[in-house]
């Protein structure tokens, strides 16, 4: 059985339905990447996936647990993250709360798991005790990113962590989500780089008009000269 | 001299009471609305709830014979403030809770504020009639006459008056630990910077809160008991402080609870100030002067005392809209 697996899944917001039948399966330790063009309903599928939509139809499991939806404040506890793609982080709480505030679930002593965080993100570390918000672009995206692993997740939701980052700064966050996959956390990622993305996806999603067009590893998306045309930019 | 402690005395310190009962209003105020993003319009009408408290627990306990060597009312503040914090509660979970969840917008939810405010008014005079009331029964109101300088004229606070300073101070800084130190004053900061992250974050917004009415409410509690012992208890004691306490409260910034003390002090002085008679001051050298001197010269007369929050608050909102602490834009 797979780690995840969302089955047939239909919802939107209000009366407005947004994803059409969406499937999705994952293995646990893989990275699913979803691709497809602005509109097309991928933040809507993290946002279903983490109780945020309206969900009238279909099914998602995790390690057997239904968890079609579960309310949002009832993740954490099951160790699963989200990192939405705008105001991700607390901006007026500095670094070392934000990331104080990722572990509000847990009543342990997980002062290890933030220092691990830190050697994950090293421009952190200075910064620990200034307010998030005055952040660059990308050390946001780190404290968002850190924020979400203050859980120790199972299951890591990423929507864009790229976006509007410099191509350096890119890399480097695609580099700290391989990290962060080495250490067994089953990520699901949405990116709009598709191709850097695809690069490192066990298996790619392209996602348009709120359904499946194709799924397939991420190699063979990136072979694949069809997706290419109409996805990729050619 | 003595015309320097009459300054000192109808200045600065009746600046710093006022202003003390404003901050400690307009911390409940900014709190609420950070963290549930509504104006609460009956916030004036939990601090004469409050102070009903302080004077009937006080009123149990004197007809128990019980003696203490402080006034009773001061010995009931503490507890009725417990009491005036569950009442918060309960308020928000009998008529803003139901809207909340509902997914009423905010501006439903102030009219409902309004509802209550109204409500509260009518239940206070319902129960303790519409005369007004002394705190203190018939126990004696100590006041210190602090010795300035060799002046003739001393410095002047009551006991309650000395309290209430000694008392915001402490709440100030115990707000400031509480929301720098511990895990659910940050949760606060948290849900007020970004609910929904909060929220799929795992904090726990109930206890947040419930923590939001318990400081909004006891504080509300603690400024209504002391302003009326230090004058006197009546139904319509929010009437005149409603005001003020929301100019404070967008002067320093919605949301901001550092914003809320600064606008609450600066309010204060600013009424005081206003109202002081300048002409007292330049009595001394009178001689000097090239015009005679009016008896009184204030700024504002003592009656249009209510001006003053909103002279201010136009001024701010019209140099700096976020208020001093950058706080939200309604
Ligand atoms: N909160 C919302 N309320 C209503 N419609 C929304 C909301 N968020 C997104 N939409 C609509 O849902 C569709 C899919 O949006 P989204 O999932 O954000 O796309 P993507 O992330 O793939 O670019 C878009 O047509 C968008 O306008
Ligand atoms: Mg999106």
């Amino acid at each position: 059985m797979s780690f995840l697996s969302i089955d047939n899944l239909t919802g939107g917001y209000g009366q407005m339905t947004i994803l059409n039948g969406v499937n999705l399966t994952l293995d646990k330790g893989e990275i699913g990447v979803i691709v497809g063009p602005n509109g097309a309903g991928k933040s809507t599928l993290l946002k279903a996936m983490f109780g945020l939509v309206n969900v009238t139809g279909g099914s998602i499991t995790i390690e057997g647990e239904d968890i079609t939806r579960l309310p949002p404040d009832k993740f954490a506890s099951r160790r699963i993250a989200f990192v939405p793609q705008e105001y991700n982080i607390f901006p007026t709480l500095t670094v070392n709360e934000n990331l104080e505030m990722g572990a509000y679930s847990r009543r342990d002593d997980c002062s290890a798991v933030m220092e691990h965080i830190y050697d994950i993100f090293p421009p952190l570390k200075d910064k620990r005790h200034q307010n998030a918000g005055e952040l660059s672009g990308g050390q946001r995206q780190m404290v968002a990113v850190g924020r979400a692993l203050m859980i120790e997740p199972r299951l890591l939701l990423l929507d864009e962590p790229t976006a509007g980052l410099s191509p350096m700064f890119m890399s480097e966050i695609f580099d700290r989500v391989i990290a962060v996959n080495r250490t067994g956390v089953t990520i699901v990622m949405v990116e709009q780089n598709a191709k850097q993305a695809l690069a490192i996806a066990s298996t790619g999603f392209v996602l348009a008009s709120g359904s499946n067009a194709f799924t397939d590893t991420g190699k063979n998306l990136l072979a694949n000269p069809e997706v290419a045309k109409s996805f990729l930019g050619g | 001299m003595a015309e320097f402690v009459f300054f000192l005395n109808k200045a600065v310190l009746s600046g710093l009471i006022i202003g003390s009962i404003y901050a400690l209003g307009a911390i409940g105020l900014t709190l609420v609305f950070g963290i549930l993003r509504f104006a609460h319009i009956a916030h004036g009408d939990v601090m004469t709830v409050g102070a009903f408290f302080t004077l009937i627990l006080a009123g149990i306990l004197s007809s128990m014979g019980f003696v203490s060597p402080v006034p009773l009312v001061l010995v009931t503040l503490i507890p009725a403030m417990a009491l005036t914090a569950a009442f918060s509660i309960g308020l928000d979970r009998i008529f803003y809770k139901p809207l909340r969840d509902s997914g009423a917008k905010p501006i439903i939810i102030v009219m409902a504020s309004i509802g209550v405010m109204l409500m509260l008014q009518g239940l206070v005079r319902i129960f303790a009639g519409t005369g007004t009331r002394n705190m203190f029964f018939d126990q004696p109101k100590d006041i210190y006459r602090i010795p300035f300088f060799g002046s003739s004229r001393d410095l002047v606070l009551t006991e309650p008056q000395t309290v209430l300073i000694v008392f915001t101070f402490a709440a100030m800084i115990a707000l400031h630990l509480f929301l720098t130190r511990s895990r659910l004053g940050k949760a606060m900061r948290a849900v007020s910077d970004n609910a929904d992250l909060a929220r799929i974050t795992g904090i726990n917004i109930d206890h947040v809160v419930k923590a939001t009415w318990i400081i909004g409410g006891g504080l509300a509690c603690a400024a209504g008991g002391l302003l009326s012992m230090d004058v006197f208890l009546k139904p319509d004691l929010s009437f005149n402080l409603l005001l003020p306490i929301f100019a404070a409260t967008i002067v320093g910034g919605i949301g901001q609870p550092y914003g809320a003390i600064a606008g609450g002090f600066l309010v204060g002085f600013s009424e005081t100030l206003a109202i002081f008679n300048w002409s007292v001051l330049l009595r001394p050298v009178a001689h000097l002067l090239p015009f005679d001197l009016p008896a009184s010269i204030a700024l504002v007369p003592t009656e249009y005392k209510l001006t003053v929050p909103f002279v201010i608050l136009i001024i701010v909102l019209v140099y700096r809209p976020t208020g001093i602490f950058k706080g939200r834009v309604l």
